[in-house]
Order: structure tokens, then C-alpha cells, then sequence
């Protein structure tokens, strides 16, 4: 059943005789799923880190396989992987990008530049000390340049966070 | 032609405009050649001898590699012109040395097309104004950015568009 | 021009050398009214090779002006350079140049050590060029398989990137970085060349020399290719040396110009290499197209070099690769411009020291942001779409131009 697979254990019945069926999960999961698993991805390089962000989408790593496809406007996209270092230049232009992007959306920084700085930490006057200054992260990669393995991680983690994400904040007793 | 000569020559054609020549003392006769420079008394007479050493058939310095700055550290600014000419495999620097207070120097745009960005850049990180440059505007950093960051005395700002920049 | 070129057969009278250069007289006749408008493209956009932002001024589809806006990585190399040690410095040289890291490391390297009147052992000069031509290759693949892209081809790109892992799967087995080494220490290197990367190497060349002609085949001769990028973006050769092009952007106008012949650094005067010039045979002299063409040259001409090396290589040679690294690197004070060829052209670096363990000034010439100032200079009276196939044919990196 492949995909479907994921669904269990929530998935209660599901009809193999082909003549169709019914899937019973909860909204919450199956939304999830559906997040998860089409996670569009804003392509947006900012300096090194974007070359091995590159070379994961290239044929070696086939970032395609979790379902990450690079899409040119921040409209279309679900997420935003800031590869590489944020200035004082282009902070406002990567908030700006971020805010055009439709909810939901999810924030992975690539790379220690972005995280915190990195090596311009201390003498870089015009280096963001960590894109989590002026936007919300979800995913932290470290690394510099993070290896495509850890960013490739670094998205299976993202995928773990959706997919125990809850839709309603109420608490059902 | 050797360094000497091309110094010589320009001696007698810029009488008492040129200063020291002055040589790297150690090292190989190729360090000698990447490493030692002429100075230049008088600043005003920069974009004269650039396109003299320019058009002079037996000069051709025809490539322009570089324009660097120098804080001194002493209240003094440097320019530095790293010239080069292709076709009889010579080259040259020169350095004019400014006032903090007063950097200014003719621009070598009209010369080297190649001077253009090199000089928004020294006005941009060193803060040297070129006269006569067409585009006279910050390279790499916005128009607001407060100072330049390359000059000794720079302290970077605490914030920027409301961004905290130390860490 | 190699046989390779002469043996197709691409009439000369199809390029769009003409259309394109007088597209802007053909709206003049019909009387149309036209009004400039300004677009902008960038920083977030995919054909700018990162955060370059372009403010293009448009009559209908003819270009009028491009204005680079440039800075948007600007990281402060030279800031950290004078706050670090010599030594200190060298990771924040793989990441101006972060595409060809090694190159870059190699130019800083030979500064310092002409500085320092520093002799290195032989056996670390055979393995720091063949280390700065795998890289050529590496950052030339990524050149090549982007412009496809730019140009509308995607599977090169992928086969490019394929064949950039082999190379640095021989990085990492040496010095354990896959892509930003720190490799190039002055006066030696970190680690010695690892036993596997010479066989490695050698299979790497008969595969290489394979894919240099399958892409070839898919990329250079496809007609649409040509079309798209032949007789666009023309560069005089004397506007160019004035300008301050250098590397295949400088070479594809024509001028045999290049820093390892004619300012030879290295050893790199005992191999035996061509300069790959641009031609008339297929495009014009200087136009996008040639600046592709001597790319691919260079690197059949990079893999004669590695040839070269595996031949002359002293494997019996026991020498330290650490023998020559100095314990305290302090150079004399004066100042030098010591420049190496990068993939991209010209890389020079010009250090003053005051006898200090920390250098006063570091400057880095670097060949991208000179290459780059000639955009608007070569996109003028073109349409708007070649203006994505002139910029990706000067291959910028953006960390080199903003540093």
C-alpha cells in the first residue's frame, strides 16, 4: 500500500478488494501526513552551505525522495532552508520572503552561520549573529557546511516535529 | 624594462612629484619585484601619471590589478595601484599616502574602466572619496550603514534596522 | 579549435549574432511607442547564482541597463584578517571561494610564503597542483552544469554534480573535509595525500575524459545551446585587459592570458598545458558561448595536468609533509601582491606586514567581482532572457565578489 503505510496504526480498515473504501484516521494525522510528505521547498541559496544544499538535490542524494521539491516563489513553497550566512543586508529581504510564505510553514537553518553566526561570530560587523533574530526556526543543522546527510537528517527531523504536530490547542480530558 | 627604469623615467618626465621608490630588502629578485612600490608625493598628480604610464608606448601599462587601502594607524590613509602591462609583461605599484581627515584623490575611472568598483569599494570600507568618479556610491554595504568598517578606529554598530549586531 | 568542433556541422548563418545586437533598431521603423521600465531581479531569485540583486532597465524587451546592487554576503574577510593569525586565516579563505576552496587556499599559501621566503618540499607542491586542478575541474563542473540550467538543460547539471562527488571523495579521503578544507597550510599541508587518491585518480580521468565529451555531445553542440548563447554578451579583448577581466572571461576574447604560464607560481612550469582561447568557429570572439567553450577546454586541458602528475609524482619520497611549516609564522615587515590562477581568473592578495604575528592588511583582488563590474558593460542592447545566459557565463561566486 506504500504510502498508506505511514498511516498505521490510526488507519482502522482499509478495503484490498479494489472495488474502493474507506480509510478512518483522524483529521490530524492525515494533515500531518500530508505536510510531511510534501514538504515544498522555497530554492533560495545564500552562500556555501547552498552549494551542498545543491549537491543534495543533485543525483548523488536525491533530496526529491522525501518529497522536497524546489519551487521558485515563496507562494508556493512550505519551506524555507536558510543555506549559509544571513548579513545585516539581507536579513530584512529573507523576513520579507518568509512573511510572503502561506501558512504553514516551517524554517530549517542550515548551517552554524545561520544558527548562530558561525565563524563571523565575533568580528563580523555585518553578519546576523543566527537567523533566529529575526524569524522563528524550526530545525537547527549544524555543521559548516552541514554534510547533505545532515541535512537530509535535518529534514527527517522536521518531519518527526510535523508529524506530531496537534491542529486544536484544546486538551481533550 | 626593469622597475629602476620605469621609476627613472617617470622621475625625469614628473620631476619632484614622484617620492622614494622603496624596495623589499629581502628575498629573491622575483620578491623584490611583487613587493616593493613608489611612492607619491603629491596626490593631485595621480590620475596625470596613471594615464601617462598608460599611453606611453614603451610603458603600456594597459591592465589596472588593484586598488587597496591602508589604515596606517598613524591618522594617515594609503591608496595603493597594483598596474600591470600585458604586452611587455612589466609592472608597477604605486602608493599615495592621505590625510584621515581629507582623503581625497582624482579617480583613475577614465583610465581603467577596471577602477570603477575598485574605488566604490576603498569609499565604501576605507572611506577615501575619488573626485571625478561617475558613480560615487557604497558597494557593499546600504547607504545607511554607520562608518567604515576598515579604518582602525571602527567601532560596528550596537544595532542596525533594529537588528542586534554584536553577538 | 580541436576536431571535435570542426567535425559538426552548425551553419554559421543561423546564430543570432545579428537579430540580437540590432533588436533594438527593429522596434525603431515600426514607430511603437516604448517606455523604459525598471525590473528587478534578485536577491531571491534562481539564475542569480545567490544573493546578487540586478536592477534591469527595460525598453519592451531590450535591455537598457543593468545595474549590479552587490554586498548581500558581505562576510568581512578583510576585517578578520587583521584580527586573526596567519595561520587563523586560511578557513575564512575556503569560504570566500567557496566553490573552489583549494584554489583559493593556494593562492593565500604562496603570499605567505613568498613573504616569508618559505621553500616547500617538492612533494607538497606536486600535491597542492594536483589538489588546485582536481578543484578546477570541480568548480569548472559546477560552472558548466548551472549554465545548462541557466540556458534551459537540466541533465548536465546532474551529470556535472555526479562526477564532482568522485572529486571530492578524494578531498575528504585526504584531509577529511568534503568541501571547505583547510587543507593548504603555509609551508606544508595538514595531512599527506591519502595512498588511495593516485589510483583513484586515474580511474577519475578515464571518466572524466568520458563525460567531458558526453557533455560535449548534450550541452556545447546541442543547437539549441548555441543558439541560445552564441554571439550574446560580446566582450572586446582590448576592453576587457581595461576592464579588468582575467580568467576564461579574459581567454574567450581571445588574449592568451594566464597566470600560470605567464606568471608561473608552483611548479607549475614543468607541465606541458595549452591556454584555451575563444575562436570564431561556432559564436563570436568573447560571447557567452566561447566563455563556456574555454571552460570545457580547461578542463580537458587540467586532466593533461593530473596526467602529468601521476607521472611525475615522488610516491618514494618520505618527506614530512609538515616539514617546512614554520613553528612561528611572522613575516618581515613590507608588503606583496602575490596573485595564483583561480577557475575564476586572477586571484591576488595583497599582504602588508608589520612584523606581527597578525597581518595589518590583507586585500584580496578577486577575479569574480571584476568580472562581475563588466555586466552591464556586455548586456547592453540584448533581450531579457540572454541577460540569465550572460550572467551565468561570467560564473560568479558570490562569496568572492562580496567577500
Amino acid at each position: 500500500m506504500g504510502l498508506l503505510d505511514k498511516l498505521r496504526p490510526a488507519i482502522s480498515e482499509i478495503d484490498r478488494s479494489g472495488e474502493g473504501g474507506f480509510v478512518v484516521t483522524s483529521t490530524e494525522t492525515l494533515f500531518n501526513w500530508a505536510r510531511l510528505s510534501s514538504m515544498w521547498q522555497m530554492s533560495f541559496g545564500l552562500a556555501c552551505c547552498a552549494i551542498e544544499m545543491m549537491a543534495t538535490s543533485a543525483s548523488h542524494y536525491d533530496i526529491m525522495r522525501f518529497g522536497v521539491i524546489p519551487r521558485p516563489s515563496p507562494r508556493q513553497s512550505d519551506i524555507i532552508i536558510i543555506s549559509g550566512t544571513v548579513t545585516l543586508k539581507m536579513a530584512t529581504r529573507i523576513k520579507m520572503l518568509y512573511e510572503q510564505m502561506a501558512d504553514p510553514k516551517y524554517v530549517i537553518s542550515m548551517g552554524n552561520c545561520s544558527n548562530c553566526g558561525g565563524p563571523y561570530w565575533e568580528y563580523g560587523y555585518h553578519v546576523l549573529k543566527g537567523v533566529d533574530r529575526i524569524i522563528p526556526v524550526d530545525v537547527y543543522v549544524p555543521g559548516c557546511p552541514p554534510r547533505p546527510e545532515a541535512l537530509l537528517e535535518g529534514l527527517m527531523k522536521l518531519q518527526e516535529k510535523i508529524r506530531a504536530e496537534r491542529l486544536s490547542k484544546i486538551e481533550l480530558a | 624594462m626593469t622597475q629602476q627604469q620605469i621609476v627613472e623615467q617617470l622621475r625625469a618626465t614628473f620631476p619632484d612629484k614622484l617620492g622614494t621608490w622603496i624596495e623589499m630588502t629581502n628575498g629573491s629578485e622575483y620578491q623584490r619585484r611583487i613587493g616593493s612600490y613608489l611612492e607619491i608625493a603629491s596626490p593631485e598628480i595621480v590620475k596625470e601619471l596613471c594615464l601617462y604610464l598608460r599611453d606611453a608606448k614603451e610603458l603600456a601599462f594597459n591592465s589596472l590589478l588593484l586598488i587597496s587601502t591602508l589604515d596606517n594607524g598613524d591618522g594617515s590613509l594609503s591608496v595603493v595601484y597594483h598596474i600591470e602591462s600585458t604586452t611587455h609583461a612589466h609592472r608597477l605599484a604605486l602608493k599615495v599616502t592621505l590625510n584621515s581627515d581629507h582623503a581625497i584623490v582624482p579617480s583613475v575611472t577614465g583610465v581603467w574602466a577596471h577602477a570603477n568598483w575598485q574605488e566604490r569599494e576603498a569609499w565604501d570600507m576605507m572611506g577615501i572619496r575619488f573626485a571625478g568618479h561617475p558613480d560615487h556610491r557604497r558597494i557593499l554595504l546600504d547607504e545607511d550603514y554607520p562608518g567604515h568598517p576598515l579604518r582602525k578606529d571602527f567601532k560596528e554598530p550596537d544595532f542596525y534596522h533594529g537588528m542586534k549586531v554584536p553577538n | 579549435m580541436s576536431e571535435l568542433l570542426e567535425g559538426r556541422t552548425i551553419k554559421h548563418s543561423t546564430l543570432p549574432t545579428t537579430t540580437h545586437v540590432h533588436a533594438a533598431e527593429a522596434v525603431e521603423p515600426r514607430r511603437l511607442h516604448t517606455e523604459e521600465m525598471v525590473l528587478n531581479m534578485g536577491p531571491q531569485h534562481p539564475s542569480t547564482h545567490g544573493v546578487l540583486r540586478l536592477e534591469v532597465v527595460l525598453d519592451g524587451e531590450i535591455v537598457v541597463d543593468v545595474i549590479p546592487h552587490i554586498g548581500y554576503l558581505h562576510r568581512c574577510f578583510e576585517k578578520h584578517a587583521e584580527m586573526l593569525t596567519y595561520p587563523q586565516i586560511i578557513p575564512y579563505v575556503d569560504r570566500m571561494d567557496y566553490i573552489a576552496a583549494m584554489s583559493g587556499e593556494h593562492g593565500y599559501v604562496t603570499a605567505v610564503e613568498r613573504m616569508m621566503n618559505i621553500e616547500v618540499p617538492e612533494k607538497v607542491e606536486y600535491i597542492r597542483v594536483l589538489f588546485a586542478e582536481l578543484q578546477r575541474i570541480a568548480s569548472h563542473l559546477i560552472a558548466i552544469g548551472t549554465y545548462g540550467l541557466d540556458a534551459g538543460a537540466f541533465t548536465p547539471f546532474l551529470y556535472c554534480f555526479r562526477d564532482r562527488e568522485d572529486i571530492l571523495e578524494m578531498f575528504e579521503k585526504t584531509c577529511g573535509a568534503r568541501f571547505l578544507y583547510n587543507y593548504m597550510w603555509v609551508g606544508g599541508l595538514s595531512h599527506d595525500l591519502h595512498p588511495d587518491v593516485l589510483s583513484m585518480c586515474r580511474t577519475f580521468i578515464l571518466k572524466s575524459r568520458k563525460t567531458h565529451k558526453e557533455i560535449n555531445d548534450l550541452l556545447t553542440m546541442n543547437h539549441i545551446f548555441v543558439e541560445r548563447t552564441g554571439g550574446v554578451g560580446v566582450l572586446d579583448a582590448q576592453v576587457a585587459v581595461n576592464a579588468g577581466a582575467s580568467g576564461p572571461m579574459l581567454r574567450a576574447c581571445g588574449v592568451k592570458w594566464d597566470i600560470r604560464k605567464n606568471d608561473p607560481y608552483s611548479i607549475y612550469d614543468r607541465f606541458d598545458f595549452d591556454v584555451a582561447i575563444g575562436s570564431n568557429n561556432i559564436g563570436q570572439l568573447g560571447d557567452a558561448f566561447n566563455r563556456h567553450w574555454v571552460r570545457m577546454q580547461e578542463w580537458e586541458q587540467s586532466l593533461n595536468i593530473i596526467e602529468q602528475i601521476l607521472e611525475q609524482y615522488p610516491a618514494q619520497d618520505t618527506t614530512s609533509v609538515q616539514s617546512a611549516i614554520p613553528k612561528r609564522l611572522k613575516p618581515p615587515a613590507g608588503e606583496i601582491y602575490s596573485r595564483t590562477e583561480t577557475p575564476r581568473g586572477e586571484l591576488g592578495y595583497y599582504i602588508v606586514s608589520k612584523d606581527n604575528v597578525k597581518p595589518w592588511r590583507v586585500k584580496v583582488r578577486s577575479p569574480a567581482f571584476s568580472n562581475l563590474s563588466l555586466l552591464p558593460l556586455i548586456s547592453r542592447g540584448y533581450l531579457v532572457a540572454d541577460l540569465v545566459v550572460i550572467l551565468g557565463s561570467i560564473d560568479i561566486v558570490l562569496g568572492e565578489v562580496d567577500r
